[in-house]
């Protein structure tokens, strides 16, 4: 067992990996750094009450007891003058005046003055004694799903997925050309389909690690969850990490060099980077762009993994996604066998 | 050669071409069971093509080639069991240990040989744990060796064994093979240095523009030369060729610039000789060698240019040169 060449092939790969400092930062620490660093970035801080001003004057102590009892804004209270400055200035939302003839002061430029103002009228005319003729009742449900770190981490995975395939056999392969080692290799016995089954196996085990590490950081962290089956979350990047194998194959099937194979694998990765919703949703490019957009393999790849962590769905709701994964692995591994440089 | 004597590796008519450059013109080599074979020429002259030909990583345009009876187009999986090839400039994993290294070499054959028997037959025991980027030159070349050696290969392939090593460990090399030799294992090395194949080889071809201009034993081309002994003379102002005419045992005189090369029978009549014409024509002399004649002066005798250029010696480092693939 520990004789057969697959075995010793992926023990190699393993090896070169462990033995990289470099390689073991950029697949865990990277990922889960940046989801930290993002993830307090964007953190949901729940409602916050926004800022009025409330004029000078005998009657204003009490309007701004009156305006916070109605749970939506803080008030101050400032010199007319200071007030107008703070509106312009966006500092406040609103300047009210109080006393017998009460009246606003708002800027219609901002894209909350009919709420703020609103929210004003009806804690004012509720503190003048106003009775609410509707019994109106509010149930809150928990936000969890619909956060961004939510949004973030399953477009992590899926990046770290992309870079770890892409750079750990692509890389790997034109290293072994440069050095002229892929060629000493194809001069013994060695079957090359084991050469080339030992970067997918060592990858896919890579990635059941990376990923495991990623997934429990954003529950321990953030609370995020996956809502629907680990088995689907696996089968997922199954699919993902052998459609990215296929395209690491590709780039890494001519180059010659270290520079043509780094910028060839830059100009695969960098696209999908800002298009395919790693880091915001893709749906914010215009409608044109979409069909090509929705064709990328990360795209794919980060809609799946979002379909199952955030929605539940089971693998026939995500069948699109996964077709389109599945094309471009047969289609990358069918042509780079066709055009890889062996010797 | 003897009917019925076994060949190891009988070439014929080979042929390649890189876009206008002919780098194999028509080669045709025949080498024995048990032989240690050298290829010697320059670097360009079309060694590395050939090679990589025999060992099945490059395809001929045109020509026969048959290794132990049998040919790449239908035997190639027997084949690469039973070959053992060293590529020039391999770098092997430079983050795997000598001991992991081998085994992964090991595990690509169906009949390896022990691992202890490997690395003691290179020397590298005590060095079994070190990572390959540890390892000094010599001891990197000798590794190199170890994974050409994991299923004691019939024919082994040497291509430039000793380029860019220091002279210690191109004779610890030297020996390794030497050993490897008399177990009876066919051995075809390319080199351009002819000390090497001097003492390595039983039969050397000498190549150039990827054609086998001399072929025999080191002995027999050096014989070649017509007298074995060289006289390499400087003088203040330079002699002229005809100054030389009349020489006892003179058989070839080459002059350039600096000076002249005189290929004698004798060193002991010509030299006094020689002397006296120098004296007679009250010219200082600046330098005197006189030494056997070697593999050198018989490539130069054949082409008129040296094997190794002025500045590319054994201590210099061996000019990069695209691969052609």
């Amino acid at each position: 067992m520990t004789e057969h060449p697959l075995f010793q092939l992926t023990l190699c790969r393993f090896r070169e990996f462990i033995r990289e400092p470099g390689a073991v930062f950029w697949v865990f620490a990277f990922p889960i750094l940046i989801s930290l660093a993002l993830g307090l970035a964007f953190r949901n801080q729940g409602p916050v009450r926004i800022a009025v001003a409330v004029v000078e004057g005998a009657q204003a102590g009490a309007a701004v007891v009156t305006i916070e009892k109605g749970g939506v804004l803080s008030a101050n209270v400032l010199p007319e003058a200071e007030a107008r400055q703070a509106l312009r200035s966006g500092r406040v939302a609103l300047v009210a005046f109080p006393g017998r003839e009460a009246r606003f002061l708002v800027d219609q430029s901002q894209p909350n003055s009919p709420l703020v103002l609103a929210a004003a009228r009806d804690a004012l005319e509720r503190g003048a004694g106003r009775v609410d003729v509707l019994d109106l009742k509010t149930e809150s449900v928990r936000g969890a799903g619909s956060r961004y770190i939510d949004f973030l981490v399953p477009g992590i995975i899926g990046m770290a997925v992309m870079s770890s395939s892409i750079w750990g056999i692509g890389w790997s392969l034109v290293q072994l050309r440069t050095r002229r080692l892929l060629k000493r290799l194809v001069a013994t016995p060695m079957s090359r389909a084991h050469l080339l089954l030992s970067y997918l196996v060592f990858r896919l085990a890579l990635a059941v690690v990376e990923v495991g590490a990623l997934v429990a950081f954003g529950a321990l962290v953030f609370g995020t969850e996956v809502r629907g089956s680990y088995g689907a979350l696996a089968f997922v990047l199954l699919v993902g990490a052998l459609a990215f194998a296929g395209l690491a194959l590709l780039v890494a099937s001519r180059a010659e060099n270290a520079e043509t194979a780094g910028g060839l694998m830059n100009l695969a990765t960098m696209p999908m980077f800002v298009f395919s919703g790693v880091f915001f949703s893709s749906d914010k490019f215009p409608s044109w762009m979409q069909p090509v957009i929705q064709a990328l393999p990360l795209t794919a790849l980060n809609g799946a993994l979002r379909g199952v962590m955030n929605d539940g769905m089971t693998l026939s709701r995500i069948a699109v996604p996964l077709a389109i994964l599945g094309v471009w692995c047969v289609g990358c591994f069918a042509l780079s066998l066709r055009i890889f440089r062996w010797v | 050669m003897e009917p019925g004597f076994p060949s190891a590796i009988r070439v014929s008519g080979l042929v390649k071409s890189f876009g206008a450059v002919r780098a194999v013109d028509g080669l045709d080599l025949e080498i024995n069971e048990g032989e240690c074979f050298g290829l010697l020429g320059p670097n360009g002259a079309g060694k590395t093509t050939t090679i990589e030909i025999l060992e099945g990583l490059q395809r001929a345009d045109a020509g026969s080639v048959e290794l132990l009876g049998r040919s790449w187009e239908k035997n190639e999986v027997e084949l690469r069991e039973r070959i053992g090839v060293q590529l020039q400039e391999t770098q092997l994993y430079d983050k795997l240990s000598v001991v992991e290294t081998l085994s992964l070499f090991r595990s690509f054959y169906r009949h390896p040989v022990p691992l202890e028997e490997v690395m003691s037959s290179v020397d590298l025991g005590e060095k079994r744990n070190d990572w390959v980027g540890k390892l000094s030159g010599g001891q990197k070349q000798r590794l190199a060796v170890a994974c050409c050696l994991v299923a004691d290969p019939q024919i082994l392939f040497l291509d430039e064994p000793t380029t860019g090593l220091d002279p210690t460990s191109r004779r610890q090399l030297w020996e390794i093979l030497n050993r490897i030799k008399s177990k009876g294992r066919t051995l075809l090395l390319t080199t351009h240095y002819m000390d090497e194949a001097e003492r390595l080889c039983d039969r050397v071809a000498v190549v150039d523009h990827g054609k086998v201009i001399a072929l025999g034993t080191p002995a027999q081309l050096i014989g070649s030369v017509g007298g074995d002994q060289i006289i390499e003379l400087a003088t203040d102002p330079p002699l002229l060729a005809e100054d030389f005419e009349g020489l006892p045992g003179l058989v070839r005189v080459s002059s350039n610039g600096e000076g002249a090369r005189l290929t004698v029978r004798e060193i002991h009549t010509a030299l006094p000789a020689l002397l006296e014409r120098a004296r007679k024509k009250a010219v200082a002399v600046t330098r005197l060698v006189t030494r056997h004649a070697t593999l050198e002066d018989v490539f130069l005798n054949l082409t008129g240019h040296r094997l190794i250029e002025e500045g590319n010696g054994p201590e210099a480092p061996k000019v990069k040169r695209k691969t052609r693939s």
